[in-house]
């Protein structure tokens, strides 16, 4: 498996590795992040799990790719939806890809749990950070496996833990409250229910983080699979901008 | 000056601090170790159900706290450790053994250190409660009592003074009860929690005898 | 000395198209003492027979704890089938720390069968001169697995290797299908009576030298010996009368018989430990 590994500096514009370090040093290590997503939101509801991420990859404050989709089905039981660097993001796709490939070559009907692949990503995550080559990276990942749902996170440094409900970035600090507030006054929420608290946090971030967009997905996962449904529109609603002076 | 190079600001640490305490205390034929269940990182509570005590055996019990990283790789570590010594020696290790091995799992990254704080709480090959405490490099030595992690600067002095009886004149030294022992724990977590933004939301209590481990739960502010 | 002049090393193919290393490593399997594995829906189990090379040495083991939910037993060389053991713990250990779960079986099974492999093929190596029964657990339920030297192995219902196992394999054959629905004390049953039927005429099974194992959804890789044994032993003396029956002896022999045509002609079997090479010479 080609989980680890330094990877070596073909990239002509130097995107991702410090001049400095590359010249002496001959191997690039991603020393911040590059084009990047902002917040995932995950809740685990009575039967089943929800994941929500906005379709933005920004460089730096500049709102650049409007419809990336952050939400990676992984297989029929497991979703994964990264924020920070985008790049990174898809070569953890990638390698969740060869996992697959490699766990389905031997035909022999199984395949893993989300448990699973989240101790395996949080393998990864904490290995990289290890040799100083961080993949930038926090993922949320949801699954449902044995009629129970599941929901951890993992960061760049692999710091990992499970709860019912997790928000990264921002979403930290705006998203998080609001969710933890709902799950414990209805544990046990329907997933309609779920998606209205999803939309709720993603418009309120939308209101309040300045790298988050007004469009998202959002991957619900139950005995039926994986469905990614997307992307929707947040309206919001923007009527006290009127009463803000030098709006027009 | 080709070789001059400015120095570098370091953005980026390999290190975070997730908080949270431990602390364990010896009696003559229990030992009690608790910690706190709260996981934070900077300002932000990641999670309130998040014990940092682990059980190793039937009568032993590792409290690890600092960075959730190291602390999640540690355990991973020794609980394959302790699977092969099982296939090797077909016996469970004693808390003796564990420390010493603890203590080099732990020097075999001495230049780039397992963040975290370690106790280890059990009963010793005689059957005596033992506590041992360790540095994140492996150093470690047995004791009565010790506090470790976010908020041992503060627990420990209390211990200290109603445990170790230091600093009292005229006490009398009466062997430690385990009602005693799980009273102080309560008492002195619920003080730090007041205090220390990095310790709260519960405690785990693990309390161990001949008989194993029992668990009791006690909460915690969760501001 | 020689057989043929295509047996000197694994390397080198005979006229016919065999191997005649590989063909004589498994031989080996059947030199030591026998083990059975069966399973239920809900249960694996495996029963060995464990030999003393003399009344002054211990008994030797038979059967590995590998995993929380995998046992294996060996036939042949110990020391082979200690190393692939250790092969195993190792590749399940993995699987728990990177994967946080248990091995899948099939898959443990495979990896151990690429690594027996190798030394099929290249020169100046031998193969594994051990037969492993490896009973599991897993997600898709109880497994039983054979191996052999030749890196082949097997997913069975039932199965018996060792010395004189052919009539623990007529045996279970005939019982084939009360053991899907068996309880966990009838399957060890029906693996003791097996196991009986590969005795020297000689002995007979006892707590010294019958380990069992049993291996099941939930519950801890469990390995009996000794004291933890005799239930099961004065169960199966009372519902089967004892010794073995006339009809079961004469199945036995003509077993034997059929052995000997099959595979080149063994010394009679000895309890004492692995044969002397002479036995290849034929």
């Amino acid at each position: 498996m080609a989980t680890d590994g330094f990877y070596l500096t073909s990239d002509p514009l130097g995107a991702k590795c410090d001049k400095k370090e590359t010249t002496n040093m001959a191997i690039g290590r991603t020393l911040r992040p590059i084009v990047t997503g902002s917040s995932v939101l995950g809740i685990t509801f009575s039967d089943g799990v929800m994941l929500a991420a906005d379709t933005l990859g920004s460089y730096g404050s500049l709102a650049r790719y409007r419809d990336l989709s952050r939400l990676l089905k992984v297989n029929d039981t497991t979703v994964a939806a990264g924020s920070g660097d985008y790049a990174d993001f898809q070569y953890i796709a990638r390698l969740f890809e060869s996992l697959n490939i490699e766990s389905d070559s031997y035909c022999d009907g199984h395949s893993y749990t989300p448990r699973s692949f989240y101790s395996w990503l949080t393998r990864v995550m904490y290995n990289r950070r290890t040799k100083i080559n961080p993949l930038w990276n926090t993922v949320i990942m949801g699954g449902y496996h044995d009629n129970k749902p599941f929901l951890g996170v993992v960061n760049s440094l692999g710091v990992s833990f499970e709860a019912p409900t997790l928000a990264t970035g921002f979403g930290g600090y705006i998203a998080q409250p609001l969710m933890r507030d709902a799950y414990e006054k209805n544990p046990s929420m329907s997933k309609e229910e779920a998606q209205k608290l999803l939309e709720k946090c993603m418009t309120v971030l939308y209101y309040r983080d300045a790298r988050s967009w007004n469009k998202y997905e959002i991957a619900t996962i139950t005995t039926d699979g994986v469905t990614i449904t997307g992307p929707m529109k947040l309206e919001g609603n923007w009527e006290v901008a009127n009463y803000v002076r030098g709006y027009d | 000056m080709e070789d001059y190079r400015a120095p570098v600001e370091v953005q980026w640490s390999p290190y975070s601090w997730n908080g949270g305490t431990v602390l364990a205390v010896s009696g003559e034929d229990f030992s009690v170790i608790a910690s706190d269940t709260r996981l934070s990182e900077g300002f932000q509570i990641y999670s309130r159900d998040f014990p940092k005590t682990y059980q190793l055996g039937d009568n032993v019990v590792l409290g690890s706290c600092g960075f959730q990283g190291d602390v999640t790789t540690l355990n991973k570590v020794i609980e394959a450790q302790l699977k092969i010594y099982d296939h090797i020696y077909q016996k469970k290790m004693s808390c003796e053994s564990l420390a010493q091995l603890l203590s080099t799992i732990l020097y075999t990254r001495r230049f780039f250190p397992y963040y975290t704080y370690n106790i280890l709480a059990g009963l010793d090959s005689k059957g005596k409660g033992c506590v041992f405490s360790f540095d994140p490099i492996g150093s470690y030595e047995r004791e009565v009592y010790r506090a470790g992690g976010s908020a041992s600067s503060m627990l420990q002095p209390l211990l200290d003074n109603q445990i170790g009886l230091l600093n009292q004149t005229g006490v009398e030294k009466k062997p430690l009860s385990v009602e005693k022992a799980v009273q102080l724990v309560t008492d002195v977590f619920t003080s730090a929690a007041e205090r220390d933004i990095y310790t709260g939301d519960g405690i785990r209590i693990n309390i161990i005898s001949a008989d194993g481990v029992d668990i009791k739960e006690v909460p915690l502010r969760r501001d | 000395m020689f057989r043929n002049q295509y047996d000197n090393d694994v390397a080198t193919w005979s006229p016919q198209g065999r191997l005649h290393q590989i063909e004589y490593a498994m031989e080996a399997v059947k030199q030591g003492s026998a083990t059975v594995g069966l399973k239920s829906k809900t249960h694996v189990i495996l029963v060995a027979l464990k030999r003393s090379t003399s009344d002054l040495s211990s008994y030797q083991k038979k059967i590995y704890p590998v995993d929380d939910h995998v046992g294996v037993s060996i036939a042949g060389l110990t020391a082979d089938g200690r190393l692939l053991c250790k092969f195993m713990r190792t590749e399940c250990l993995n699987s728990r720390y990177v994967f946080n779960s248990a091995l899948p079986v099939s898959r443990l099974v495979s990896s151990v069968g690429n690594k027996m492999q190798y030394c099929t093929q290249f020169y100046g190596r031998r193969p594994y001169g051990v037969g492993m029964l490896i009973a599991g657990y897993d997600l898709q339920g109880p497994h039983l697995y054979q191996t052999c030297p030749s890196s082949d192995y097997y997913d069975c219902k039932c199965m018996a290797i060792g010395a004189r196992s052919q009539s623990a394999r007529t045996y279970l054959e005939r019982k084939l299908d009360s053991f899907p629905d068996a309880s966990l004390d009838e399957l060890i049953g029906h693996g003791l009576l097996a196991l009986r039927e590969c005795l020297p005429s000689d002995s007979e099974l006892t707590s010294k030298n019958v380990s069992i194992c049993v291996v099941s959804a939930n519950k801890k890789l469990d390995i009996m010996d000794d004291d933890r044994v005799q239930p099961y032993l004065d169960q199966m003396d009372n519902t089967k009368g004892g010794r073995r029956q006339d009809q079961e002896e004469e199945q036995r022999a003509a077993d034997d018989m059929q052995t000997e045509q099959e595979g080149q002609p063994l010394e009679p079997p000895s309890d004492q430990g692995r044969t002397d090479e002479d036995s290849m010479e034929h």
